[in-house]
């Protein structure tokens, strides 16, 4: 289990470095002066050589680098050019109300998903498997934005069953909370849904036929305590990797989910800043996305071998 | 050289036969082929210019005169826009596939067969998986601009890992074949074994990733041009018809309903089109 582990941190680490070594070389490779860009409207070459000495812009490119990451390490991931405003700031308040979003959503998908690839996989050839297949093929069509603009339009506006958009923070009312974020992790959710009950239905079909749920039937356990018992350990498996594998989706999901919704998550302040150019919040946006990806990603590996011993027997040997 | 049979060139009409048995998949096709006319002969097909704008017959509903799918905010017509959009999104896919195609493939053979450089490829692929499709494309929207091209590199790029990784096992799978290892043996270049031996041999799998990959980028151009950050206006685009839409969607909801329902009908019709290929190509898949 530890060679595993290092070397999957080991993995990890490589990854981060090549990560800020993008973001920052991608950062340099924006058009503009960006000692113009901070200076907006002010112009004079004193207050622009001024810029330039406060934020290192003359040092050499090594010494801005390790000024980047030595910052980005405590923390400090610099200023809006907009407002001001400290960029960990304005990621922190974001953050959660995508977090939770995406929690929700992957709720959502894992009991929709699971609970319709089980019901595929078990009625095999009957309508109810026609129809779950179905749902997946739509749920993997539908444009989740175009999704989210009919139910805003016929469930909020029309029938006035969910608020159309805006947010509460849970510590405020958690009711009023959830009742604004039901519908935007529904429609996240669809897409993970369709490639779960896909995942699911196909590896309940190999696990159906194989020796070991024969003894189990031969044994005269109950066909339900059979899939049940099997079906949920070999489904926490699937939800497991599959939310590694569509966590990119999951997180550009996210961001156009909140745009429609208008949600004031990290998707929000992403889009908002590629308009205004605010170039210190897009570069710690992406370099804050990159390393959750990259941290998730890690936890999803670690928790797959926890719950499936094969993989951590590959790992060694 | 040699004269070990690929094996896979002698099923192709089983494989049509497979596909052509099979109603969803005949359904797709016809689909898929229509959208393509209708796309491709845009221009001379569609009733009015995409951006003509009659504030006379703006809010116009679906079956007007002149407007059979109604038109928008502006007067324009909305079957036209959805032709013109079709075609752009289309564009996209395309380019965004072949993107991924020309750069994955090589990538991917070389990872699979130079067991040296697999580590290195595979590094190179976590990296770009660390960056989510839709902040990569902020990344280049920043850099370079807002544009149909930029959207379909940035998809393409995100696509990339994806294609590495699966032309990658197929080539550790036909490597330990015999044919391939008879192909060594006698003395074939690396070169030759990959482009005569592997290469053929993995195109089934590359023709069904992507099909699954062309209707993720058209999925991913709407959803850029919607967040403003693909197709410019008045360029008509369907995830700029459906972000304009948003405003007036409780007057005239047609013109929201309309390009999403020609965006979903896209991509089912390849998503059933490719999920019946890799049926007919796998019969043991669609057995199960």
């Amino acid at each position: 289990m530890s060679r595993y582990l290092l070397h999957r941190l080991w993995q990890s680490a490589v990854t981060l470095i090549l990560a800020t070594i993008v973001v920052f070389a991608g950062v340099r490779a924006l058009p503009g002066d960006p000692a113009l860009a901070l200076a907006g409207e002010d112009r004079d070459p004193e207050s622009l050589r001024a810029i330039r000495e406060q934020y290192g812009l003359d040092d050499s490119w090594l010494v801005q680098f390790w000024q980047f990451v030595s910052h980005a390490a405590r923390g400090d991931l610099g200023q809006s050019i907009r407002t001001g405003e400290p960029v960990n700031g304005m990621i922190a308040g974001a953050l959660p109300v995508t977090i939770e979003l995406s929690v929700l959503a992957i709720l959502v998908a894992g009991v929709i998903g699971v609970g319709a690839g089980v019901i595929a996989a078990v009625r095999r050839g009957r309508p109810a498997e026609w129809a779950a297949n179905a749902l997946a093929l739509l749920g993997l069509s539908v444009p989740n934005f175009w999704l989210g603009l009919m139910a805003i339009l016929y469930l909020s506006v029309a029938l006035g069953l969910f608020p159309a958009s805006g947010f509460v923070p849970f510590f405020t009312n958690p009711v009023a909370n959830l009742h604004h974020l039901v519908l935007p992790a529904m429609i996240l959710g669809t897409g993970l849904a369709a490639v779960i009950m896909r995942q699911t239905r196909s590896s309940m079909l190999d696990a159906l036929s194989a020796d070991y749920i024969r003894t189990a039937e031969a044994k005269g356990l109950s066909p339900r305590a059979v899939i049940g018992r099997h079906a949920l350990r070999n489904s926490l498996i699937v939800v497991v990797t599959i939310v590694g594998l569509q966590l990119g989706a999951l997180i550009s999901g996210a961001v156009v989910t909140e745009r429609i919704f208008a949600l004031p998550g990290f998707g929000k302040l992403t889009v908002d800043a590629v308009f205004q150019r605010d170039y210190p919040v897009i570069q710690a946006v992406v370099l804050v996305t990159a390393t959750a990806y990259i941290v998730i990603n890690l936890l999803v590996d670690l928790l797959y071998s926890v719950i499936d011993p094969r993989i951590r027997v590959r790992g060694e040997s | 050289m040699t004269t070990v049979a690929v094996p896979i060139r002698t099923n192709r009409r089983k494989i049509a036969r497979r596909i052509l048995r099979n109603p969803l998949a005949i359904t797709g096709l016809v689909v898929l082929v229509l959208a393509i006319v209708l796309a491709v002969f845009a221009n001379v097909l569609a009733p009015h210019e995409p951006t003509q704008t009659q504030l006379d017959q703006a809010f116009a509903p679906p079956g007007t005169a002149g407007h059979l799918l109604g038109t928008d905010d502006l007067g324009r017509d909305v079957l036209s826009r959805i032709m013109f959009g079709l075609r752009a999104s289309l564009h996209v896919g395309l380019l965004a596939v072949a993107t991924s195609l020309v750069i994955g493939v090589p990538l991917g053979l070389m990872a699979g067969y130079f067991r040296a450089i697999d580590a290195l490829i595979s590094r190179l692929t976590d990296l770009v998986l660390a960056f989510p499709f839709l902040i990569l494309a902020v990344g280049l929207a920043a850099i370079r601009g807002a544009s149909l091209g930029n959207a379909a590199i940035a998809i393409g790029i995100a696509q990339i890992p994806g294609v590495i990784r699966i032309v990658r096992s197929e080539t550790l799978r036909l490597k330990s074949l015999d044919f391939v290892a008879a192909a060594i043996v006698e003395g074939a270049s690396d070169a030759w074994v990959l482009g005569r031996h592997i290469l053929p041999n993995a195109a089934s799998v590359i023709i069904v990733q992507a099909t699954v990959a062309i209707p993720a980028a058209i999925l991913g151009e709407a959803v850029l041009s919607f967040l403003g950050l693909g197709i410019q206006p008045p360029a008509p685009s369907l995830g700029t018809m459906l972000s304009d839409a948003q405003q007036f969607a409780a007057r005239a909801p047609w013109a929201a309903v309309m390009p999403g329902l020609a965006i979903m009908l896209l991509t089912l019709a390849f998503n059933i089109v490719g999920d019946s290929l890799r049926d007919a190509l796998d019969p043991k898949a669609s057995r199960r």
